[in-house]
């Protein structure tokens, strides 16, 4: 039971807010030390661990390419896109980006249909910005953050509620890897099949929240904005 | 073969050049700790694959050092002005996404269609990391039509990528320690501890009681791990298999599929699922570092009611 001391220090670390790397630092050294392992063994073992998924931060060579075209503009230019498309509400925006993301994902291109730097902030927030700002004029830092942070919420959602329909997808082949170690054979293709009702009620769920949100965000601001 | 670990030495050459550029900005009064901290991660992906498991070891070490004491800061590259930026985006229209779709469309295009370019018999391109690949091979392409057309100063790339870089920090390595985490847990069997405890403590004599718990279970333990794929093991191995799949004779691909699932919920609420959380929300400049975690919650909480609700209905029934 000692081996579940490095969970309990995880946990305690993030209620106390000290900074993440120091706490996962912590919880492997306390989760080694009551696996009996050497200080030595358990920092070659976090080594390995960490040179082996250095696949996970190779996402971060798409910074160049993006800073460069915000350099030129890139951010500006999508929000006198969207101001031109007269008719386009934050909502009616996300929703089609929400869509999107889901079927993409389905498709096995989860990775390279989205992602908070390749689209969310060159692209979809600015976008999202821009279209909320043509139609109720300037905007208080408080809903730029809310519509900033809804964007970034579609993304992922429209991105997890859709990658497992792929066959392909390590989440499912996980799935099977594990089902078949304790004796059940199955396809990855039944895998699929049942994560699409999950999918459809993601989409009806968030997409009503998206809905809801484009109405409250219409109703405060013309009451705010009525006496001046 | 163009391989994931050509793509690492790619990465680990931007890495570097945001840390030689870091080491000679002025403006930043921390600027040898950000030089350190990407020079670290540039000779991890340069380098890792040689060094040996220790010296990896003592490279997260320092990283963690230096990420977890504040020794970062934010450089200050220079950069276009708003109203340039303004009179950039009137001028050049809307061509200026062009190179960003690029990325996005190559990666795309490339995982469907490069599987099978073959040069001398071999695969050009490693299927494994096919999508991986054809997305650095995106933001090559990317680049060079950017920097043609633009015609920015030829270190512009680096030095607006380390602007994006700074403004990240130390989260940046935040998913993969994460993952590393995951492993040393697997290693010294948590996951198996983590059952006896659920099983011992919880009384599972209902069909409904096994699957909320079970769906319950994937969706909290992902909270505190992060990670779905982290959960998964533990919870079926602890509930999912012994009571809905042997005991209630419920269907596994539907139990799988559904609980996995409900895993993601939990991600979707989780500061420890650092790169759809947290790394979004200071890279869209959110004062609140738990932003994007608040816009999902309301979106999770439905979303996993659903899929106990889904799942009780579906896994008896196939």
């Amino acid at each position: 039971m000692w081996t579940l001391l490095g969970i309990a220090v995880v946990v305690a670390g993030f209620a106390f807010r000290f900074n993440p790397l120091l706490v996962i630092a912590a919880s492997a050294l306390v989760t080694g030390v009551a696996a009996h392992l050497g200080p030595l063994e358990i920092l070659a073992a976090f080594g390995k661990a960490f040179n082996d998924n250095r696949f996970v931060s190779v996402v971060f060579i798409v910074l160049p390419a993006i800073g460069l075209l915000e350099r030129a503009g890139l951010q500006e230019r999508a929000r006198i896109l969207i101001a031109r498309l007269r008719g386009v509400t934050v909502g009616h925006l996300l929703l089609i980006y929400l869509a999107y993301r889901q079927i993409m994902a389905a498709l096995g291109l989860v990775s390279a249909s989205g992602g908070a730097a390749q689209m969310v902030r060159p692209l979809l927030a600015p976008m999202a910005e821009g279209a909320a700002q043509s139609r109720l004029g300037t905007l208080s830092d408080a809903v730029r953050y809310r519509i900033r942070a809804l964007a970034a919420a579609t993304d992922n959602i429209g991105a997890f509620f859709g990658e497992d329909i792929f066959i392909a997808m390590s989440s499912i082949l996980l799935i099977k890897g594990f089902l078949e170690q304790n004796g059940i054979f199955i396809q990855p293709l039944q895998l699929s099949v049942w994560a699409i009702p999950t999918a459809l009620l993601a989409f009806v769920i968030h997409g009503a929240r998206i809905l809801l949100f484009d109405r409250a965000l219409h109703r405060d601001t013309g009451k705010t904005d009525a006496p001046q | 073969m163009i391989t994931l670990e050509d793509l690492y030495i790619f990465a680990g050459l931007v890495f570097a050049g945001f840390a030689i550029l870091g080491a000679l900005d002025r403006t930043n009064r921390k600027r040898f700790g950000n030089a350190a901290f990407w020079g670290l991660l540039a000779a991890s992906f340069l380098f890792g694959s040689h060094i040996g498991d220790l010296a990896n070891g003592v490279l997260v070490l320092a990283l963690v050092l230096l990420g977890g004491t504040g020794a970062l800061g934010l450089g200050q590259p220079r950069t276009t002005s708003p109203e340039e930026r303004r009179a950039s985006a009137q001028r050049r229209g809307n061509w200026l996404f062009a190179p960003a779709l690029a990325i996005t469309i190559i990666a795309l295009l490339g995982t469907l269609f490069f599987k099978s370019i073959q040069i001398g018999g071999a695969a050009l391109f490693d299927p494994k990391w096919l999508t991986l690949i054809c997305l650095g091979l995106g933001v090559i392409v990317s680049l060079v039509i950017a920097m043609l057309w633009l015609k920015p100063p030829w270190l512009a790339p680096l030095q607006e990528g380390r602007r994006l870089a700074d403004t990240i920090g130390w989260a940046a390595i935040l998913p993969q320690m994460l993952a590393s985490l995951g492993a040393a847990f697997a290693l010294a069997g948590v996951g198996k501890a983590v059952g006896t405890v659920a099983t011992n403590t919880i009384p599972l004599d209902q069909p409904f009681e096994a699957v909320a718990v079970y769906c319950t279970g994937m969706a909290l333990f992902t909270v505190v791990m992060g990670n779905a794929f982290a959960a998964f093991p533990v919870m079926t191995a602890a509930i999912g298999l012994p009571l809905i799949v042997h005991k209630f004779h419920g269907d596994p691909a539907i139990m799988g599929a559904i609980g996995m699932l409900s895993g993601f919920c939990g991600t979707l609420t989780t500061p420890m699922a650092a790169n759809f959380n947290i790394v979004p929300a200071a890279l869209l400049e959110l004062p609140d570092r738990n932003g994007v975690i608040k816009a999902q919650i309301p979106t999770a909480i439905p979303l996993l009611l659903a899929n106990v609700v889904l799942m009780y209905f579906l896994v008896f029934r196939f």
